[in-house]
């Protein structure tokens, strides 16, 4: 099924053009991920995905993004709603220089999503246990989640996406700080997350993209040069830029 | 004479750094190669010339006068004069030989003055012959010394180093000056009136202890009731109170528009045009809070059928609040615009709105640097002199009515410090223990901004 559509997406940065005519089907409960050369654009379309780019004062969207069939870029979209439907992971953990307990409950204390304190107690242990956290930091809830590794600090950032529930998680290169052990936890549980979630990530490692990923797509000078199965995109491309990029020949 | 025999050091200083460097050349031109470059070689001549004329000046400044004065005075020992007479001789001597000397003019003075004038005039030639000798011994030396290995670069990056250091040192040495000058009258000031009725007497009369004449005994016991400090802190916290209850809402609000919600273009011209408030003289505040803001209130309040004192505690903590919205609301602002970006867009992604996410992120984050620049604030507020001398009045009543007249710790020192005053008396020295007091409380109160300040720096760097 299909869950976001992303049709004729242009995007400017003032006068520069850095998304040309963009057209993206993303399957619901699949991992998509978005590969290509720095600068192609693939971090400005995860970003047009839940309006972060409204965030940029510089920045105009154009065309249109089906979510659930409904236009994002619509004048009479909610970003606050958008925004509790579509997650997002950065590519440095970001987490709130708060307890681990306080950067979860954030979203729901947010959204009104809990009634009582036991009830937030439960959606911050479903949320640490569903991240692959739990374990590690069931006994130190009130101490800063800035004191955590590295690693840690990016399940902390996950966990803190989906303690609202959202139907989409965004990863922006959420590995690329991180070292192989802890990238390969968080590859685990990208794999465990998409029963639930759909999940979309960019990467620049291309045996990450190859791993995790069900669908792929490939940027390039803003353009998406071509997308589909990543069993596909990777054996036996159609476009020869494809086909030198994923063999490393550029980029 | 000075002036010569300095300028004459000077010159020498640059005819050793250009030897020094010639030297270097030729060594070099004899194909040797050199530890340092040839102008190293120069300044560690010109420093070999500068250190010895430096200690020389000092030795001789220190002792000159008291050489001379013993000389001097060795014409009258034996003759049973005190100590204190002595002085006064000298004195006499030392104005006569400047031609100042007014009085009667006997011929012993005459005698001392003339040979006065004589060892003054030997102590100066000597001086320039030793300093001079000593300085051309000591670059002789080290010129002979200078060689294509000996070693120039080091002692010349040390001698910097001390230089800076005494610089630094200096600013230093000026607050423990600054503490000195305060402690000793301070502590005579206490040895009359004692410390539990200066912090907790509700007394402020300092004009009662003029009425003492200055020849009769001290009599501690007639100050009781003068030097009770309570209202003139009560008044100075009150007005402080005041001032910050005008700055911080106001500052903290515009710093955080300015961080948050203005565009950079708004921020190009509002910051600089806030920052102005800063750099207006407080005397100027002084005025706008005695003759606009407190007639104003005064009018306003009456209008209203309040009974308003020209001179009231609004008007000055009001103006004063509005002298410190600049500090605090630049300072809020750096600190709101160093939050990092990644944690705006954390919370923004999570769907927070953009006064939650300044609420419930940014704001506790920069909240070390706000209460910093807030206790900043306030040490501004407690140590403002001119606004409170002109809008508020100079009696110290205990009161805690807005509307009425009180009176700070530094307006109280200046009423006591102006006009004539006798070195020595309670009244004099009160406002030294005033001065201590306040100096006291600023100095904690930077020492805590500055420790918020410096843990928030830690978070982020």
């Amino acid at each position: 099924m299909i869950k976001i559509k992303a049709k004729n997406v242009d995007v400017f940065y003032g006068k520069k053009q850095a998304l040309y005519n963009i057209g993206l089907d993303i399957e619901e409960n699949q991992v998509t991920a978005l590969i290509g050369p720095s600068g192609c654009g693939k971090s400005t379309f995860l970003r047009c995905l839940n309006r972060m780019n409204d965030v940029i004062d510089i920045c105009r969207v154009k065309g249109e993004i089906l979510i659930n069939d409904f236009n994002i870029n619509d004048k009479s979209c909610d970003v606050v709603r958008l925004r509790e439907k579509i997650g997002m992971v950065f590519q440095k953990p970001n987490p709130f220089p708060k307890t681990v307990y306080e950067n979860i409950s954030y979203g729901p204390t947010i959204h009104g999503m809990a009634q009582s304190k036991q009830e937030m107690d439960e959606i911050v242990e479903t949320s640490l246990k569903k991240a692959a956290l739990w374990e590690e930091v069931k006994d130190r809830l009130h101490e800063p989640g800035t004191g955590l590794s590295g690693g840690q600090q990016q399940r902390l950032c996950i966990a803190r996406a989906i303690s609202v529930r959202p139907e989409v998680i965004l990863m922006d290169e959420p590995c690329s700080a991180l070292d192989p052990i802890a990238t390969a936890q968080i590859e685990e549980l990208i794999d465990e997350l998409k029963k639930e979630h759909t999940i979309i990530i960019v990467t620049h490692s291309m045996a990450q993209a190859a791993r995790v990923s069900q669908n792929t797509g490939f940027f390039h000078l803003g353009q998406l040069i071509e997308h589909g199965s990543t069993d596909k995109i990777f054996k036996n491309p159609d476009n020869t830029k494809t086909q030198d990029y994923i063999t490393g020949r550029f980029g | 004479m000075n002036l010569i025999l300095f300028t004459f050091i000077v010159l020498l200083g640059f005819t050793s750094y250009y030897f020094g460097r010639k030297k270097a050349y030729t060594i070099q031109s004899s194909n040797k190669r050199l530890t340092a470059l040839p102008q190293f070689y120069g300044y560690y001549l010109a420093i070999w010339c500068a250190i010895p004329a430096f200690i020389i000046f000092s030795l001789w400044a220190i002792f000159e006068p008291t050489i001379v004065k013993l000389l001097v005075l060795s014409d009258y020992s034996n003759q049973g004069y005190l100590d204190d007479e002595l002085n006064l001789i000298y004195e006499k001597t030392k104005s006569l030989s400047r031609g100042q000397f007014t009085g009667e003019i006997t011929p012993f003075i005459e005698a001392s003055a003339e040979k006065y004038l004589s060892l003054r005039s030997i102590a100066q030639s000597s001086k320039a012959v030793i300093v001079l000798s000593i300085i051309i011994a000591s670059v002789a030396y080290a010129y002979k010394r200078i060689s294509s290995n000996s070693r120039t670069r080091e002692p010349v990056e040390k001698f910097l180093n001390a230089v800076l250091f005494t610089a630094s040192l200096a600013a230093i040495l000026t607050t423990v000056g600054i503490v000195f000058s305060l402690i000793f009258q301070t502590i005579d000031f206490f040895k009359v009136i004692p410390l539990f009725d200066f912090v907790f007497g509700t007394h402020w009369y300092p004009a009662k202890a003029f009425v003492r004449d200055s020849s009769e005994a001290l009599d501690p016991s007639m100050y009781s009731d003068t030097f009770g400090a309570v209202p003139i802190f009560a008044g100075t916290f009150f007005i402080a109170f005041i001032a910050m209850c005008v700055a911080i809402p106001i500052g903290l609000m515009s710093g955080i528009y300015l961080a948050e919600y203005a565009s950079s273009k708004v921020r190009q011209y509002a910051k600089p045009l806030i920052e102005i408030l800063a750099g207006i003289p407080t005397v100027v505040y002084g005025f706008f809070a005695a003759l606009t803001v407190g007639p104003f209130l005064k009018e306003l309040g009456t209008s209203m059928g309040l009974e308003v004192s020209a001179e009231s505690a609004l008007a000055a903590g009001g103006v004063m609040g509005i002298m410190i919205i600049p500090f605090i609301s630049s300072l809020s602002d750096d600190v709101i615009t160093s939050v990092p970006q990644s944690l705006r867009d954390g919370s923004y992604a999570m769907g927070a709105t953009k006064s939650e996410t300044i609420k419930r992120v940014i704001f506790p984050a920069a909240l070390p640097g706000i209460v910093g620049s807030i206790l900043l604030g306030v040490s501004r507020a407690i140590g403002e002199t001119m606004i409170v001398v002109m809008a508020s009045g100079l009696a110290a009543n205990l009161t805690l009515n807005p509307l009425e007249s009180t009176s700070t710790i530094t307006a109280q020192i200046v009423v006591i410090l102006i006009g004539d005053q006798a070195f020595g008396d309670p009244k004099t020295q009160a406002a030294f223990a005033l001065g201590m007091s306040l100096f006291l409380v600023t100095l904690c109160l930077n020492i805590v901004a500055l420790r918020v300040v410096k843990k928030y720096r830690e978070k982020y760097e």
